[in-house]
């Protein structure tokens, strides 16, 4: 296909006008978590001093610190979340795809409301419930509503890749003599890797931005995230803003979703399937 | 060795849909059968059940004596080639070949053996480690067959194996396909919808039309004792011409003429009231280049105006039409797209049937001129019109 040369200068403006839309904000905020107190109401986006002094304030105190806990909480969290709803939501997007059973419509459809309702109103009454049965303030009371809300988005990455790889190929591995089991994991796996990394990287996002549940269903570092502990941050004293700390707190907190984003787009090449059949 | 038995095999699906009735088919040890008939005939859902990919519905499926039916794909000891392949896209040409011996728990230098000897007797050697994305259409194609032999299984099962590949290696895939099997010696049943293809390869072939067992039989019995309409119209390649005809005071009047019932091979008994007449392309003749002996001794010489002339170089095909009012035949209708396409019969009116002659190539008749035309009597196929049988 060839592209004009006018429509690939439209493009390319269109793309920058995007990039700076959103990395100026981004900018902004390396910026401020550099700058020292002092000067961060200065209005300069080059800041004229740099200091780290922010970034050190964070940790300071170690594990009573008012950051590293959280952070740690969040890793957790949120990496526990994406392997739980990784492997159930696989299995059932294989289901889903491949069989025909009775409420298959019903599952999918469940699983679309269940994504589409506002988190918010479900937030009272988990509070009171987790608060009955002890799991408020824990774990596995922020990895429950996660799960809740990632398991449907997974499952609907998931159906959608599955449903791209070729039957005869599991039935090929069948007739080679693969056990069902075998024939998922050493066929169906490898070829669906792409949606699995993909519906990972979304799951893991959300369990990580999540601020709704993080800041209604914990109370203290046990298992406070990220994004709730920010609003806990203080300043030097009573009377000044923690803006520096929070600006460097969020620049810490993008270095983990880079990270997995790069390590998983890698993953991400389409076409793995090509080759596999003919017509 | 590995005998395989269908015994009233049925195959009926979730909506109701019977698409293989009541198969009954015997196939010996080393035997090379083929399955053929136009698409949705139920061969391809037949071989799946032999693989396991299907439920039988009712009768029974034997390996060997031992019913099967039951069995899941993996413990039948069988090997498939599918239409398209479904090569693993992952692994590369030799990892796909070893697959199945290394989930057998095959020790690897067993493997590497087995799969460096097949990939010889394919040509493959060299493309050992490229993924399948990476080949051509014939490559892949034998890097599935070559999937197939490494197992060394009781039985080849081929879906159309070569319906994706282009014609010319088609021809030679086929020829490749035949000397495997012979070589091997291993049974192999092989799915197919070309008649041609059918014709070439096996030892014995199969017809079915709409779930049903029509014929089994050599090629050639096929060909010269068709059992019914639907098989004489689907062996043969340009297809059987058919014609109205009745039997009157003892002669059979065919819209050509006038034949003694004698004079035709094989007739069991003397037929009586309406027939259908089946004729195939190579058994009319220029009634110029028919010895005169011959002509007098048997056959039917009649004048057509011909109404197209294609020459081949080794063959000329004339076409020529008959005053008649076609013949109805549901078994006839199942094929009559494919043969629209095969010898372009458009364009005639209403009352006109379009016959298809295979003259010799030395045969002078011209477009748009009548030609005098013989046909061998002796090999008339005569059919009951309600039932479609021989008769």
């Amino acid at each position: 296909m060839k592209v004009g040369a006018r429509e690939y200068s439209l493009w390319t403006i269109a793309i920058a006008l995007v990039l700076i839309f959103a990395l100026v904000p981004v900018l902004w905020l390396l910026s401020i978590s550099l700058k020292p107190p002092s000067e961060i109401t200065d209005q300069r986006l080059i800041p004229s001093s740099i200091s780290f002094d922010n970034y050190k304030s964070l940790f300071e105190g170690g594990w009573s610190g008012p950051f590293l806990r959280p952070l740690i909480n969040s890793i957790a969290i949120a990496l526990i979340t994406t392997v739980v709803a990784i492997f159930l939501a696989s299995f059932t997007a294989y289901a889903i795809a491949r069989l025909e059973f009775p409420g298959k419509r019903l599952i999918l459809a469940g699983a679309l409301a269940i994504a589409m309702f506002p988190p918010i109103s479900t937030v009272g009454p988990l509070f009171d419930m987790w608060r009955a049965i002890g799991i408020y303030d824990t774990y596995l009371g922020l990895i429950i509503p996660y799960l809740t809300f990632s398991l449907p988005l997974a499952v609907y990455v998931l159906v959608a890749f599955f449903r791209e790889i070729p039957w005869d190929l599991e039935q090929a591995a069948q007739v080679d003599g693969a056990t069902p089991w075998q024939a998922f994991r050493k066929v169906i796996m490898p070829l669906a890797a792409p949606g699995i990394f993909t519906a990972a990287i979304l799951v893991f996002i959300f369990c990580w931005n999540d601020f709704v549940y993080a800041i209604s269903l914990t109370s203290s570092d046990n298992s406070r995230t990220v994004p709730a502990a920010l609003a806990f941050f203080t300043g030097e004293s009573t009377f000044t803003e923690p803006t520096g700390s929070i600006a460097a707190a969020a620049i810490v907190v993008t270095i983990p979703i880079i990270v997995f984003v790069l390590i998983f787009q890698r993953r991400i090449v389409s076409g793995l399937t090509a080759g596999a059949v003919k017509g | 060795m590995s005998e395989i038995v269908l015994d009233g095999v049925t195959k009926v699906f979730d909506d109701g849909y019977e698409a293989v009735k009541d198969l009954n088919l015997d196939i010996a040890d080393g035997e090379f059968v083929i399955l053929v008939g136009p698409s949705g005939c139920g061969k391809s859902t037949a071989l799946r059940m032999i693989a396991g990919l299907e439920d039988i519905s009712a009768g029974e499926l034997k390996i060997d004596d031992e019913v099967v039916n039951d069995r899941s794909p993996k413990d039948r000891d069988i090997a498939m080639v599918f239409q398209n392949y479904a090569l693993y896209p992952h692994m590369t040409v030799r990892e796909n070949m070893g697959f199945a011996l290394s989930l057998a728990g095959v020790d690897k230098a067993e493997i590497d053996r087995k799969v460096e000897e097949a990939a010889a007797t394919l040509d493959l050697t060299q493309h050992l480690d490229r993924k399948p994305a990476n080949l051509s259409g014939g490559q892949r194609q034998r890097v599935a067959m070559g999937r197939a032999i490494v197992r060394d299984p009781k039985v080849f099962l081929m879906d159309e194996p070569l319906s994706n590949l282009d014609a010319k290696l088609r021809v030679q895939m086929r020829t490749e396909v035949a000397r495997l099997q012979s070589d091997l010696g291993t049974t192999m049943i092989y799915v197919t919808h070309d008649q041609t293809e059918a014709m070439t390869l096996g030892d014995r072939v199969a017809v079915m039309r709409a779930g049903v067992l029509q014929q089994v039989g050599s090629p050639e019995e096929l060909y010269t004792k068709p059992r019914n309409l639907f098989v004489a119209g689907f062996i043969g390649s340009p297809a059987m011409n058919f014609m109205p005809a009745e039997v009157v005071d003892g002669k059979i009047k065919l819209p050509l003429g006038e034949v003694d019932p004698s004079q035709v091979d094989g007739l069991d008994a003397p037929p009586s009231g309406k027939v259908v007449a089946g004729i195939r392309p190579e058994n009319f003749e220029d009634a110029a280049i028919v010895q005169d002996s011959v002509k007098t001794e048997r056959g039917l010489t009649f004048e057509a105006e011909i109404d197209l002339v294609e020459s081949l170089g080794s063959d000329l095909y004339a076409y020529f039409h008959i005053e008649s009012e076609g013949v109805q035949s549901d078994q006839l209708a199942d094929l009559v797209g494919e043969r629209l396409a095969e010898t372009g019969a458009a364009g005639l009116r209403e009352g006109e049937e379009q016959i298809v002659a295979r003259l010799e190539p030395t045969s002078k008749v011209r477009r748009r001129q009548t030609a005098e035309l013989w046909a061998d009597t002796r090999k008339l196929h005569l059919f009951d019109p309600e039932s479609g049988e021989r008769l």
